[in-house]
């Protein structure tokens, strides 16, 4: 039984539609990430499931229950849950009366709204800044009031917009920490938003892809970045290499991938004539400077013709007949003295190459 | 030249002696214009609010109304207020024409148009998204209200003072439903119209920079609160 089930939500800001008839049902206790690209409707969607807002069309149910257009309920059912918005927006008022507000607004007694109230402070290490306007905070601290005036109302729902957007790495780390050592204590059901998809990864049971509008598939952390169901979501979700081919041969399960010139073999239940999209995660394939006996059943000889530094890592691209984009780290790259125009074997398994159904229209 | 250096030196004489005449017009409009003022900021706060805070049709249109009304002449609103408490008017039964009362409900109407408009552009100033964030806290509609009023404080004092400034200053209100009776509804504003009229113009002066010397003591308070 989901606590939060959404069927057939439409929603439009003026002309534009931003939800397209989206269905999705939350279990209790359940950590599900929204990711998408920008604009795709992460927030329309949570505003609408925080009961911000009306949709357009469709209806939302909490806990079994119908939720109205309008009236009382909504907002008895927007107190059980609460809403981290991606800029924080804190009060002009102290860090203790910005915290204490949810409290008060429901009600509780002077007293037990200190308690908790200190104790929420202590856990996000804020203790020291009671007093102080939040106004005059910085991004990191202000994300944190901001998590502690949600959290401390102990909500059965936290829905989370993007919330470490715009802040740099330590306070990103310290907030993370929070939201999964309270997802974890209080089995607290939460949705976030974010197009950090590592984030997603990191601290989510169950993604959901949003793109334009509608779902595009949901399913656990490797369904999603190991089986996209789709090109849309493939390309989202970080699948450099995306080949169209043919199967042409099906030996039990182990197909053979016709791409251009070169046939490489995946495991696959597709069969012989089917059109179909390979796709390979570019940390898949392994690159040497021989061609090396292993396992793997895809071996290329391939001369490389881009090579790109991101932190840690580099991006090669490489060319064996088709054009296939690498992630090794920096110091292989470096051992490996990969640059533009040099020799490279690529390697990877057939079980690294993922196949999806090329619709006929494509 | 010599007149406004003896008006001033009478005017601090006055101030230092503590005049007891002087003391009572002084005290008389600080209280008048106060009421006037703290029961027009209790109309005009709350209504203010619900205005900003609700979408209705020709609502442009009644903010601009509202802001063309900041400079009704208040000799206007004493002809208004005239003709409806005079002893024949309207609500002549009341019998509160040329007294206190009178003058607050003349200076309330006249002040009312600026503190709403300048109420409904303080709530403006806060942005949208501090309403949701209200919202999804679980504020109820009337907490919202209070917590936006509470983020604009400053700029709400300001609107007040200002409202203060003006009913404290206008005198041809005062004077046409006050009637300038001494020791009843004589105020500082009525009284330097009648000495200046009398030529006794140092008092008049004196008085002025008292009335002046008010308006210094608001504003450095309200520069003080909106540094804060």
């Amino acid at each position: 039984m989901s606590l939060i089930e959404v069927v057939d939500l439409r929603h439009s800001y003026g002309e534009r539609e931003v939800l397209k008839g989206l269905n999705l049902g939350i279990g209790k206790g359940e950590v599900f990430a929204l990711i998408g690209p920008t604009g795709a409707g992460k927030t329309t969607l949570l505003r609408i499931i925080d009961l911000l807002e009306v949709p357009g069309a469709g209806e939302i149910y909490f806990d079994g229950k119908c939720i109205p257009r309008s009236g009382k309920q909504r907002l008895e059912i927007r107190r059980r849950m609460s809403f981290i918005h991606q800029k924080p927006q804190v009060f002009n008022l102290s860090v203790y009366d910005n915290v204490a507000c949810g409290l008060r607004w429901r009600g509780e007694k002077k007293n037990r709204i200190a308690e908790k109230v200190d104790h929420i402070l202590e856990m996000v290490g804020l203790e020291g800044y009671k007093n102080r306007n939040a106004r005059t905070l910085s991004g990191g601290e202000a994300q944190r009031v901001a998590l502690a005036r949600s959290l401390v109302l102990e909500p059965e729902v936290l829905l989370l917009d993007e919330p470490t957007a715009n802040l740099d790495p330590i306070s990103t780390a310290k907030i993370e920490q929070l939201i999964s050592y309270v997802a974890r204590q209080h089995n607290t059901t939460m949705i976030m938003a974010t197009h950090d998809m590592s984030q997603g990864q990191q601290l989510a049971g169950r993604i959901g892809v949003l793109l334009d509008g509608r779902l595009a598939q949901t399913g656990n952390v490797t369904d999603i970045f190991r089986s996209p169901q789709n090109e849309e979501v493939a390309h989202f979700v970080g699948m450099e290499n995306i080949m169209e081919g043919v199967i042409i041969a099906n030996n039990e399960g182990i197909a053979m991938v016709n791409i251009g010139d070169d046939a490489i073999q995946a495991v696959s239940s597709y069969p012989v004539g089917k059109e179909i999209y390979a796709c390979i995660r570019p940390e898949d394939i392994t690159l040497a400077l021989s061609s090396t006996q292993s396992s793997a059943r895809n071996s290329f000889q391939a001369k490389v013709t881009r090579v790109t530094t991101l932190g840690p890592l580099s991006r090669v691209e490489i060319n064996c007949g088709f054009r296939l984009v690498a992630l090794v780290t920096k110091i292989s790259a470096e051992e490996l003295n990969l640059q533009a125009g040099g020799e490279v074997y690529a390697t990877f398994k057939a079980t690294g190459v993922h196949i999806m159904e090329r619709k006929a229209s494509q | 030249m010599t007149e406004i250096w003896h008006a001033f030196t009478k005017s601090i004489e006055l101030l230092i002696s503590l005049d007891p005449e002087v003391m009572e017009i002084a005290g008389r409009s600080l209280r008048i214009s106060g009421t006037a003022c703290l029961l027009a900021s209790l109309i005009c706060l709350p209504l203010g609010s619900l205005i900003h805070s609700h979408h209705f049709r020709g609502k442009r249109a009644l903010i601009n109304i509202i802001q063309t009304l900041f400079s009704v002449p208040t000799v206007l609103v004493g002809l208004l207020v005239f003709v409806l408490f005079s002893r024949a008017g309207p609500l002549g039964v009341f019998g509160i024409i040329l007294t206190p009362t009178a003058m607050v409900i003349g200076q309330m109407i006249l002040i009312t148009p600026l503190l709403l408009g300048l109420t409904i552009s303080a709530l403006s100033g806060v942005s949208k998204e501090i309403v949701d964030t209200a919202t999804s806290l679980g504020a109820s509609g009337f907490q919202t209200v209070w917590l936006v009023l509470r983020e604009a404080r400053y700029a709400v004092l300001a609107a007040v003072i200002m409202g203060f400034g003006r009913a404290i200053s206008e005198v041809g209100c005062a004077m046409m439903v006050g009637g300038n009776i001494k020791g009843v509804t004589r105020i500082l504003t009525t009284a330097i119209s009648l000495d200046t009229s009398k030529g006794e113009l140092e008092l008049a002066i004196a008085l002025g920079i008292i009335l002046l010397f008010l308006a210094l003591i608001i504003n450095i308070v309200l520069n003080r609160l909106q540094q804060r």
